[in-house]
């Protein structure tokens, strides 16, 4: 049933599109064995001691630990809410996802939803490698819930939107990724619900496509219907929604307008000290990591310009040889700039016992957007990860533009643009030349420290902090 | 405005509704596999008739030339054949709707359908492979000169009774698949063990009176008889016997199948 009038209705009385009450989704541990193990398992004990098997069938729930993924939920959306989902990996977001895609179901609770829903926790699932991009159109369309007839109602629209043109009776195997995913994503996009669900699809494809694809959700989003949004990218879900639900260890830990949301969930993780990745392999546990500015001061908040301190506390329980550190600084649009001690070649002899590794990032040149921070650590062979490239830390970059040289009635466009911003000069036709730095004036050179003096309170610290050295 | 209830430990009322709404996603399926199949192979198409082609022949020189099995005053390879395509029908439907799920594993955990749709697609191209060969064995009996006798309005039945045996067994090892991967080396052993205890090679005369009963437990024996009753009018000791079970079978299979994918269907993303 396809609702055109829904968002006007909505927007009158605004009914609930999905009630959710207690939800909860629980995961046994050990319960998956290898391959091929459940069977031999299951029959040798029926056929050894059949009654014993029985009994300790009944009470293998208690043997097993359990792991609850999601627990006591009870969460409203209206119609025509835009709602983004945030949280930690693990946190129980995917979990949510599947349970209101119906690819799974609770363990507890239930979930009520008004009207036809769609998800999309993957573009392009059930592409086939084989098939051309027309008949993958019509397949994915199929799997996705769309009728015949409304592809081939939309078949031009998806066409031309996935930019794929005189490409679309080639095999996809022969498709550049880039290609795939647009036209996946172009399939995804043409779908119609009234409650669409959103899992981090933008997370692929080149940045033009990408911002395309943020545009679409978007104008759906405006179109008054129904979405929830997931994803790690603070800035997208900033853009998109009006209200942000959180979810920590597989609850609600808090549920209010976005930016309050974003700001409360940065400023926890950012103060998060119980936070850890280990590698039992390998005996590496990385306790933590702490972003600090230049005074040594933990902070996640930096201008543009300052120094970007990451502190990397490990604990080496084994003895660990030639270890690869990676930390990478990545922005809305992807990666901004890395450290890479395979690149040059300075890693250390050696791991043993607890300790830190430090990198500095000098004069950070990125306007004021949010950050993430990723960190990888490849062992001696270069081939094995030991820390799976991942997200450890998260950074915003706070200031006014115009302190930095920037100026005119489209400031507001440039975090938007590409955030790494190098020193530049213009020279016009007519001779002139105009400079342009992110650097902040205070280190241009040592004679401004003085003159600067007090106009920024930060700055005055700063210079304080300097002269004392 | 559809209304959806999700709730712990209780199967979806709408589910055949929404079987009826996503009824479109068997034929997608089955055309992809179809598709997908004789791509990038030389011969393409024409393995649907090579495969019974071969098997015939080797069929017919080991039973009926070598083992001198009875043939009933009936051209030996049309006997072979006339068991062969219902053979070959379930056979592969049962393979390839028992690896079909974990085939399509990523589908299952990334989005949602009724996963009855990748079972019965499976056993739907399967099918069509089986109506291609058919083809062959009227070219066989326009050779032969054989006119199929008057009972032959009765074969859709047993066409009918072939595609649900194949899909009881199809559910239920697509099902167990997913869970216990063992059935990865079990099903081709049952293929290949079938074949011998099925009337493909012989007829059902051959087999003594006393394994009778057990012989006619299979639900391939009546059905198989059913072909040649209808196409060729050769009418075994056994026929009412094995038919009659075949048909108590495939009920328990289809009824059963149903109820025990159905069981474990939402669980598939967690285990898969």
């Amino acid at each position: 049933m396809r609702d055109i009038e829904a968002p006007s209705t909505a927007a009158a009385m605004p009914n609930p599109a999905i009630t959710i009450e207690n939800l909860g989704k629980r995961y046994t541990i050990g319960h998956q064995r290898a391959n091929g193990d459940g069977m031999r398992h299951a029959i040798e004990g029926a056929m050894r001691a059949p009654l014993a098997w029985l009994r300790s069938r009944r009470d293998k729930r208690l043997q097993e630990a359990d792991f609850w993924a999601l627990k006591d939920v009870s969460l409203e959306i209206k119609q025509g809410e835009v709602v983004g989902l945030i949280g930690r990996n693990g946190a129980g977001k995917s979990t949510l996802l599947k349970i209101l895609s119906r690819i799974t179901i609770p363990t507890e609770g239930r979930v009520r939803i008004h009207g036809q829903i769609a998800s999309l926790l993957e573009v392009g699932t059930g592409f086939h490698q084989e098939l051309t991009g027309r008949e993958n159109i019509f397949l994915n369309g199929a799997i996705l819930g769309m009728p015949r007839a409304e592809i081939v109602r939309k078949f031009d629209e998806i066409v031309e939107f996935s930019e794929i043109g005189e490409f679309l009776d080639t095999p996809v195997k022969r498709y550049s990724s880039g290609m795939y995913v647009r036209l996946a994503f172009a399939v995804a996009a043409h779908l119609d619900p009234e409650i669409l669900i959103i899992d981090e699809v933008l997370a692929v494809g080149d940045t033009a496509f990408q911002k395309k694809c943020l545009g679409k959700m978007g104008s759906f989003a405006q179109s008054g219907r129904t979405v929830l949004f997931v994803s790690h990218n603070m800035e997208a879900v900033r853009n998109l929604c009006q209200r942000v639900i959180w979810l920590k260890d597989g609850r609600l830990h808090e549920d209010g307008k976005a930016d309050e949301t974003i700001e409360a969930y940065f400023n926890s993780i950012s103060n998060e000290l119980s936070f850890s990745f280990a590698n039992p392999d390998y005996g590496l546990i990385i306790h933590k990591v702490v972003l600090k500015n230049e005074l040594g001061k933990e902070s996640s908040q930096f201008r543009p310009g300052d120094d970007l301190v990451v502190e990397v506390f490990y604990d080496a329980q084994k003895r660990i040889e030639k270890p690869i550190l990676a930390i990478g600084v990545l922005g809305i649009n992807g990666s901004c700039f890395t450290s890479n001690m395979l690149l040059d070649g300075h890693w250390p002899d050696f791991l043993e016992g607890p300790g830190q590794i430090t990198c500095t990032f000098r004069s950070i040149p990125l306007l004021p957007q949010g950050y993430t921070v990723k960190l990888s650590v490849r062992a001696e062979n270069v081939r094995d990860l030991i820390v799976a490239y991942q997200e450890v830390a998260y950074f915003s970059v706070v200031g006014d533009l115009a302190d930095y040289g920037y100026k005119g009635e489209f400031l507001t466009w440039a975090p938007h643009s590409t955030p790494v911003v190098v020193p530049y000069e213009w020279r016009l036709p007519d001779g002139t030349t105009a400079a342009v730095a992110l650097r902040r004036p205070t280190f241009d050179s040592a004679d401004h420290i003085s003159s600067d003096l007090g106009d920024h309170p930060l700055t005055a610290s700063v210079t304080s902090a300097l002269q004392g050295i | 405005m559809t209304q959806l209830l999700i709730e712990a430990g209780r199967t979806e009322r709408q589910y055949w509704r929404d079987l009826w709404r996503y009824r479109e996603l068997f034929y997608f399926l089955a055309w992809r596999d179809l598709l997908v199949r004789y791509k990038q192979t030389v011969v393409g198409v024409g393995w649907s008739l090579i495969r019974p082609l071969l098997t015939m022949i080797v069929l017919t020189v080991v039973f009926g030339k070598l083992g001198k099995m009875p043939s009933g005053g009936l051209p030996y390879p049309l006997l072979v054949l006339c068991g062969m395509l219902p053979w070959q029908f379930f056979s592969t439907a049962m393979s390839e709707s028992g690896n079909s799920l974990v085939t399509n594993s990523s589908m299952i955990s990334k989005v949602y359908f009724p996963r009855l749709a990748i079972v019965g697609s499976s056993v739907i191209t399967s099918f069509v492979d089986f109506l291609i060969s058919g083809v062959f064995l009227i070219v066989l009996m326009l050779w032969y000169r054989c006119a199929p006798p008057l009972t032959v309005l009765f074969l859709p039945f047993f066409v009918l009774l072939a595609f649900a045996a194949s899909l009881g067994v199809g559910l239920w090892i697509a099902a167990l698949m997913v869970k216990y991967r063992d059935f990865r080396f079990i099903v081709p052993f049952v293929v290949q063990f079938g074949l011998y205890i099925s009337p493909v090679g012989f007829q059902s005369s051959v087999v003594p009176e006393r394994f009778r009963l057990l012989y006619a437990l299979n639900p391939m024996v009546g059905i198989i008889d059913g072909f040649r009753w209808c196409l060729l009018g050769a009418q075994s000791d056994t026929f009412w016997l094995g038919l009659g079970i075949s048909v108590i079978d495939v009920i328990v299979l289809v009824i059963s199948g149903i109820w025990y994918f159905r069981k474990t269907e939402q669980t598939f993303a967690d285990v898969i």
